[in-house]
């Protein structure tokens, strides 16, 4: 019964009529007091697309100033503000949140049975949260910047720097207490209300991707509150821990920053690399290889990637000793990631393969994470880092990572649940189109960075020598056309939400719980709470229907 | 913790033994054991933790998700001193680089 | 078959994402461990970079904690263990079914005797201290007794401020919570069926006295109080 998805299915008779999750309340009021999670992925799929786009206007400031050698737009002070601020709101305001908040939030009750998700009203906290957070954030950002790079760094942060340090430090520690809040109620709710029959080993491996990132949330985002704290504490003060004045050390700062922010770029990938399991089984029509070993490596980096911060301070004055130690152990988080690239490519293998929007940003995922982890293997090696770090090299190298894989996991994932979150079409065609423009890009804006590093220019300058100029403004145009491949999506996918088409339960015909709910679902999600009797991704088997309520 | 019920007798003899363990504690500072204080007093602290985990906190009538929680938190926290301290511990040992020209009078010197 | 399991549960607290009350208390439990679990890292922090400068500054770490009045700190420990006995004689009194006065009673105890654990320490310590010239940041003055290791003794006292400042911030929200359970208490909402609040704010208060039973003598009682060394 496994044949490819060819054309996206009508939908049957108009659901005007149909009460969900969207029509069942009018008013600003029923949004901004809604305990329901798909109301609430919702609140955050709005914040957190603003605040992407704040954080590309800094990128796209960056890019065209670097057109010139001696910079083309602002003062130097000007641009380590702006790719302080570019650093610090795609980090925290959109990378970390990004798919927990918008799919996680919509999707994890959905997947497992259940009605929502165990404390409604601490998401809605979580979000008001944020939007305080990025609220400080973007006040600081106006009144001044902060240019000490997003990683504040001491002592220039607590002592030197007479920029809008606090305020953007508060705004970052009342974020992180969103993500602790989201983290602890996926936990709580993946563990106690899985519907009957769905046990661990039927879970999505969406649901394994989003556990292991809750995980990382629960144990990792309250250190770097602390760490934040304490460096407000110090620049109010004029003295504290980090300070060499009274014995303290600067680099136990860096300790204590990437201790979360390591496994802060796992919060980013994880949840990206759950849409791809997702993605790769619906578009192959072929049940996931090796399930056990792709739900045991998301565990696997959960826990390893506590262990390698120190890669990030090889050249910081850390000893060397610590540095042998993460720079083993940095090859070993490697690993859990290979497997999964490798599952994933072996699920593509006799598949039955369509090529929709989604499938294209899951198949660009596959390459450009390839390419983004191959390169960090040179950056775990102590000899090489010492010549890359600092460079352009890490920056194209996270970059791969966290846009060519988890921005195009996020688009992917969010046009794939389109029809299941709007019960519209998006146009497919259009869609596809963007994919490529983002692809070609993505990779005219970054690939010329590696040589860039590679060569020597450093990160986070102003100006550079001449004979970079060539492979800078071939970065920037890139840029600049990857900034017309995100904007294409947003205009058809808000303009899908009035005028695209009807969509049905399961208009690609996946298998899944929340597939076998109407489209938009009702808000209570499911008329009857089902029964799980199926291993995840039977494709030999297809998917039940839907009674319409 | 599934409805379980303490009798007040095990309250109390908890709280005695915590009140017992904190004068020890008070008292053995007052004497002079060298690195050992250190160790008696962590080796205290850590006993009336668990008196008031297990008692108060009742996981000794818990399941088994919450005693790994537990012991997740503490490991996840061990990690961050034991990684922090490698580093900050072993700055010094970076040992300086010698000449090729005196490796062998040294060698010959240890022999 | 789920929806017969939702209509199981008649109590007026049940919240209608469960199936039935026990799932619900489950669910409401392991919540409040995963919050302590954050709560051990953010604390953690601290205490990880306690051991760093403990260990590269151990003489200045004693010359500090001797400045520390034991009897105080001792005292403390005292009444916040009295106050975690109060809290769970509080949660033994609803789950046995006791009138609410009984129940209420053991909670404004337990407020009382983290009242009194503030007061001790804002005005026994931290006040002192301030007069002594021992807050970092709020004229600290170095004392000539403390010799070559002067310029460090400031960061011990830094720890003292930040790590018990910090558990003070913790006890205050605990109160501010216990102030609500009380109300609600008073308003009889918990019986031997329902006390899942009280519970999970035991949780969260115990948790606070382990916090300060490590404080305690990380911070009070470095370096010994040797007679011959003069400490309080």
């Amino acid at each position: 019964m496994s044949t490819a998805v060819t054309d996206m299915q009508q939908a049957s008779p108009p659901e005007s009529s149909r009460v969900h999750y969207l029509n069942a309340n009018y008013g600003i009021k029923s949004w901004l007091l809604t305990t329901d999670h798909k109301r609430i992925a919702l609140l955050y799929l709005g914040s957190i697309t603003l605040m992407f786009f704040v954080g590309g206007a800094f990128a796209v400031l960056m890019r065209l100033h670097l057109i010139e050698p001696q910079g083309a737009l602002v003062e130097p002070d000007t641009y380590n503000k702006l790719f302080t601020m570019h650093g610090i709101i795609m980090v925290f305001f959109f990378l970390v949140p990004s798919i927990p908040a918008t799919l996680g939030n919509f999707l994890v009750p959905m997947m497992i049975g259940a009605r929502d998700l165990a404390f409604p009203r601490l998401n809605l906290l979580s979000w008001y949260i944020y939007i305080v957070g990025a609220i400080f954030t973007l006040y600081a950002a106006i009144s001044g910047g902060v240019d000490t790079g997003w990683t504040f760094y001491t002592p220039y942060s607590s002592g030197f720097s007479h920029t809008q340090v606090v305020p953007v430090a508060v705004g970052v520690f009342i974020t992180g207490f969103s993500s602790i809040l989201t983290g602890l109620n996926f936990v709580v709710t993946i563990h106690k209300m899985r519907a009957p029959g769905l046990t661990w080993f039927r879970l999505p491996l969406f649901i394994w991707a989003i556990y292991a990132t809750s995980i990382i949330f629960i144990l990792g985002t309250p250190v770097i509150a602390i760490t934040l704290f304490l460096l407000g504490l110090e620049r109010l003060l004029h003295i504290g821990i980090f300070d060499p004045a009274i014995g303290g050390d600067p680099i136990l700062f860096q300790h204590l920053f990437w201790f979360y922010s390591h496994p802060a770029v796992y919060i980013m990938i994880l949840p990206g690399m759950g849409v791809m399991s997702e993605l790769v089984t619906c578009f192959s029509r072929k049940k996931i290889f090796g399930y056990g070993f792709v739900a045991f490596s998301s565990m696997a980096i959960a826990v390893i990637s506590f262990l390698v911060w120190g890669h990030h301070m090889f050249v910081s004055g850390q000893s060397i000793y610590a540095g042998l130690i993460f720079s083993v152990l940095s090859f070993l988080v490697a690993i859990p990631s290979a497997i999964k690239v490798f599952n994933w490519t072996a699920t593509l293998y006799k598949g039955s393969v369509s090529y929709q929007a989604p499938m294209l940003y899951a198949l660009g995922f596959i390459g450009l994470f390839t390419m983004g982890g191959l390169t960090g293997l040179f950056l775990a090696s102590l000899a090489t880092d010492v010549h890359l770090n600092g460079t352009y090299f890490i920056v194209a190298h996270f970059h791969y990572i966290m846009v060519g894989g988890a921005v195009m996991a996020y688009l992917g994932g969010i046009h794939f649940w389109w029809p299941k979150i709007t019960g519209r079409l998006y146009p497919d065609g259009w869609a596809r189109f963007a994919a490529l423009v983002i692809f070609v890009g993505f990779n005219l804006t970054f690939f010329p960075q590696f040589m860039l590093g590679y060569l020597g220019m450093p990160r986070r300058y102003a100006v550079y020598p001449a004979e970079f100029q060539v492979l800078n403004v071939l970065s920037s145009a890139g840029a600049s056309i990857l900034g017309v491949g995100y904007l294409i999506p947003l205009i058809y996918l808000m303009w899908s939400m009035r005028y695209g088409p009807a969509a049905g339960p399961n208009p690609w015909g996946a298998k899944g719980l929340e597939w076998e709910t109407p489209s938009p679902p009702p808000t209570e999600n499911f008329e009857e709470i089902p029964i799980v009797t199926e291993e995840a991704y039977d494709y030999a088997n297809p998917p039940r229907a839907v009674t319409r309520g | 913790m599934s409805g379980h019920v303490v009798p007040v007798r095990t309250y109390i003899s908890v709280f005695l033994a915590l009140l017992a363990l904190t004068g020890l504690t008070t008292g053995v500072a007052y004497l002079d054991l060298g690195p050992v204080n250190t160790i008696v007093a962590l080796a205290i602290a850590v006993t009336k933790m668990l008196l008031v985990i297990l008692f108060f906190m009742h996981v000794k009538y818990s399941s088994g998700l919450t005693r790994l929680i537990i012991l997740v938190g503490f490991f996840w926290f061990a990690i961050l001193v034991a990684l922090t301290l490698s580093d900050e511990l072993t700055r010094n040992w970076t040992p300086v680089p010698t000449p090729w020209g005196l490796i062998f009078p040294l060698i010959r010197g240890l022999l | 078959m789920g929806d017969a399991a939702i209509h199981k549960s008649h109590s007026a607290e049940f919240a209608h994402q469960f199936e039935d009350m026990e799932q619900q208390r489950e669910a409401g439990s392991l919540g409040m461990w995963v919050f302590l679990v954050t709560e051990i890292m953010f604390f953690g922090g601290l205490f990880a970079c306690y051991a760093v400068y403990r260990a590269l500054h151990l003489q200045a770490f004693e010359l500090g904690s001797r400045l520390l009045y034991v009897r105080f700190g001792a005292v403390n420990t005292v009444v916040l263990i009295a106050s975690s006995l109060t809290m769970a004689l509080a949660i033994l009194s609803a789950q046995t079914g006791k009138r609410k006065s009984v129940v209420m009673s053991y909670l404004v105890l337990t407020m009382i005797l983290g009242a009194a654990f503030l007061a001790i320490k804002f005005t026994f310590e931290w006040h002192h201290d301030f007069v002594e010239h021992l807050v970092p940041g709020f004229g600290f003055q170095i004392r000539p007794e403390w010799g070559n290791v002067s310029n460090q003794v400031p960061m011990f006292f830094c720890f003292y401020f930040f790590m018990t400042g910090l558990h003070a911030l913790h006890m205050i929200i605990g109160m501010g919570i216990l102030t609500v359970l009380t109300l609600m208490a008073s308003r009889d909402r918990f019986n031997e069926e329902y006390y899942a609040p009280l519970e999970v704010t035991g949780l969260y208060w115990h948790f606070v006295d382990i916090v300060w039973i490590f404080l305690f003598p990380l911070l009070y009682l470095i370096g010994g109080h040797y007679a011959m060394r003069g400490g309080h």
